[in-house]
């Protein structure tokens, strides 16, 4: 039976055609939105855990509270035997110390007088210790442009941006003009290693990277850390167990009242995150259910077209003793199979593309000016093992629900009319 | 804090802390505003001075003390050079007029501070570059009037309301404390042009030095800010002193 059904909805092309490019279609397109925000999604995961919150990051109460300030003065004091415990209690996560800071970076001339200035915005972190994982985690390898990486103290990586604007490359001297933890103006001379691209606005605006001992030293932050980020060691963001992690961490610390104890927070409590987080998911399910709306109604009039177009093959089935179940049924199996066959070529071009736009991307550079976290400027598709099956959601109910619907015209179906219908 | 002589010597000089006694309604006896800022002024702004001053930082988490040592001409032209601590010793800053330049030992670099680099704290204090950068005198920068009288530290002062005259100057309003002898602020509130309480000032200790009323201790502390303040002592000062033409030039922070 079924293998009749399939012959007739691939030679009758009038009967499937339609209806599988519709499925086809729709399925491509949620295949391909689905990879492309789940690649995003991963993407601003993976950028605002490594670049600069981690999975959860340890801050003071009072760090935390003027966060967007980026208040060094508020500091962890005694960051080494602060991360030192907190890799004793979670050997599953990487612990490591970030400084963030502003300032202005001042080129010399030959005599010394400033040549150019620009704002910049820096962060400190790990870089010349052996083993340390943070030149892996800000894949800095991978996203230098000249020069090479800091090897000596008092070597900077700058943005290859910021680096044009101010006209300076590697071996040039800058000196940070910058706050130290005490408030006071300090000024530091770096030497540029390298220049870097991070594919992120802001930071490529105005980025300034340097190993955490130097800005230690610059800003007057011994042993001390803004942040002490926690990643987890397969990369991989579980917000639920982490949130657990950070409140029993936050829980010892309840009962005082003391602002410089330290306090654990989420990627999903980083400012912007937690609705970033929501959004995607809002705009997956909405992506999802609009598709299975528009399809459902458009396979609903396919099948309402389909039913009249054989209105006289449904007389004839009826009338030679076909019963209406059946011939709803064997509707139903059809829809169902046109509904594989589309869901399967619409999988298939959502998948090239997204392949596709897994290699190259697009680039979102002039829609990305006014986010809250860091976003790479260009943002690259994800092929998910779910992506290979979440196109048969809307393909296979858009269908069944759309035909479902439009085959109850076979219920009403009067069979005394057929030969007065066949006579003329 | 050298730097801070002109503008806030010219405070200091005038300010003290305070215990009050607020009596709103303005005595018949009360001079002209004008002449008072004229006495505050004269007082305050010497020819040559050289004045070596520790300010104790007293920070949200902890404190810290800065000395420097510093020659002043007039309200313009002004030479700092830290002496304390060991990682500000050598840290130069120069005043002439509205140009600030700072000199750093480690960098061996001469910065000009300018634009929103004004706004920042000098030394981790509550002064910033712009509160040192006041030069004008009091008279010349605002419109003043006589509001009442209040008592200070024990001395009976005259309370006096500022108006900016042009808007450009760091406050759009100020109070202050006159002692009515003496003519030196004694204390001091300043406020932005929304009315905001942004700085405040009290002076703890005066004292007479070669005729001149000067605040040898007082207390500036930035309100936006969660310290305690910062107090400034002056250890010694020295007014009409012989100060080499030389020191004021962009070449002596080198040297």
């Amino acid at each position: 039976m079924m293998t009749f059904l399939l012959k007739g909805v691939l030679r009758d092309r009038g009967r499937s055609l339609f209806p599988f490019i519709v499925v086809t279609t729709g399925v491509f397109l949620t295949v391909t939105l689905y990879c492309y925000i789940r690649g995003a999604e991963l993407d601003v995961v993976r950028s605002n855990a490594n670049l600069r919150h981690g999975h959860v990051k340890v801050v003071t109460r009072a760090y935390a509270k003027d966060v967007d300030q980026i208040p060094n003065d508020l500091a962890l004091l005694g960051a080494s035997a602060q991360i030192r415990d907190l890799e004793r209690e979670y050997p599953d996560l990487e612990w490591v110390p970030r400084i963030e800071f502003g300032g202005l970076l001042d080129i010399p001339d030959a005599h010394g007088e400033t040549r150019a200035q620009a704002p910049v915005a820096g962060f400190g972190a790990d870089l010349r210790t052996p083993g340390s994982p943070e030149p892996g985690l800000l894949g800095l390898a991978n996203i230098l442009v000249a020069g090479r990486l800091p090897e000596a103290s008092g070597e900077i990586l700058l943005s290859a941006g910021l680096a044009e604007r101010l006209k300076v490359g590697p071996g040039d001297v800058a000196t940070l003009i910058g706050t130290t933890m005490h408030g006071a103006m300090s000024m530091a001379n770096f030497k540029v290693a390298g220049t870097i691209r991070f594919g992120i606005g802001a930071l490529d605006r105005m980025g300034l990277v340097a190993d955490i001992a130097d800005v230690r030293k610059a800003l007057d932050m011994d042993d001390a850390a803004g942040e002490i980020l926690g990643l987890s060691r397969d990369g991989l963001y579980r917000p639920d167990r982490l949130a657990a992690v950070a409140a029993a961490f936050n829980a010892r610390f309840a009962g005082s009242g003391d602002e410089f104890l330290p306090v654990m927070q989420t990627l999903r409590d980083q400012p912007g995150m937690a609705m970033m987080f929501d959004r995607i998911r809002d705009v997956t399910n909405i992506i999802l259910g609009v598709f299975l709306l528009a399809m459902s109604l458009v396979m609903w009039n396919a099948g309402l077209v389909g039913t009249l177009r054989r209105y006289g093959e449904f007389g004839v089935r009826l009338a030679i003793g076909e019963d209406k179940g059946r011939i709803y049924r064997s509707l139903v199996a059809e829809s169902l199979m046109i509904g594989v066959l589309g869901s399967i070529a619409g999988t298939v071009l959502g998948l090239a593309l997204s392949f596709y736009l897994q290699a190259v991307g697009i680039n979102l550079a002039g829609v990305l000016k006014n986010v809250s976290f860091l976003m790479p400027i260009v943002i690259r598709s994800r092929v998910a093992p779910a992506a290979f099956v979440v196109g048969f959601v809307p393909g296979l109910l858009a269908t069944l629900v759309g035909t479902g619907i439009a085959g109850r015209g076979i219920y009403r179906r009067q069979t005394a009319q057929l030969f007065k219908e066949l006579e003329s | 804090m050298k730097r801070l002589i002109p503008g806030l010597i010219l405070l200091l000089a005038a300010a003290s802390s305070a215990a009050l006694l607020p009596a709103r309604q303005v005595p018949a006896a009360a001079p002209s505003a004008s002449v008072l800022l004229d006495r505050v002024d004269a007082n305050a702004i010497a020819g040559n001075k050289i004045l070596i001053a520790e300010m104790v930082i007293r920070g949200r988490r902890d404190s810290r003390s800065v000395k420097s040592k510093s020659w002043v001409q007039g309200a313009d032209k002004a030479f700092t050079e830290y002496l304390e601590p060991a990682r500000e010793k050598g840290t130069k800053m120069l005043k002439l007029g509205d140009q600030l330049w700072t000199y750093s030992p480690d960098t061996d670099r001469t910065i000009a501070i300018s634009g929103h680099m004004l706004r920042q704290s000098v030394m981790g204090s509550d002064l910033s570059y712009e509160d040192m950068m006041e030069d004008k005198r009091l008279r010349q920068a605002y419109d003043g009037s006589v509001t009442g009288e209040e008592v200070v530290l024990d001395r009976p002062c005259w309370v006096v309301d500022l108006v900016s005259k042009t808007g450009d100057a760091a406050y759009a309003s100020r109070k202050i404390r006159v002692d009515k002898e003496r003519f030196i602020v004694l204390k001091e509130e300043r406020f932005a042009k929304s009315g905001r309480l942004l700085k405040t000032f009290e002076v703890r200790r005066a004292k007479l030095v070669q005729g001149r009323w000067v605040a040898a201790e007082a207390v500036f502390r930035d309100v936006l800010k969660q310290g305690e303040g910062t107090v400034f002592k002056i250890e010694s000062i020295e007014f009409d002193a012989a100060i080499p033409e030389s020191l004021f030039t962009k070449a002596s922070l080198r040297a």
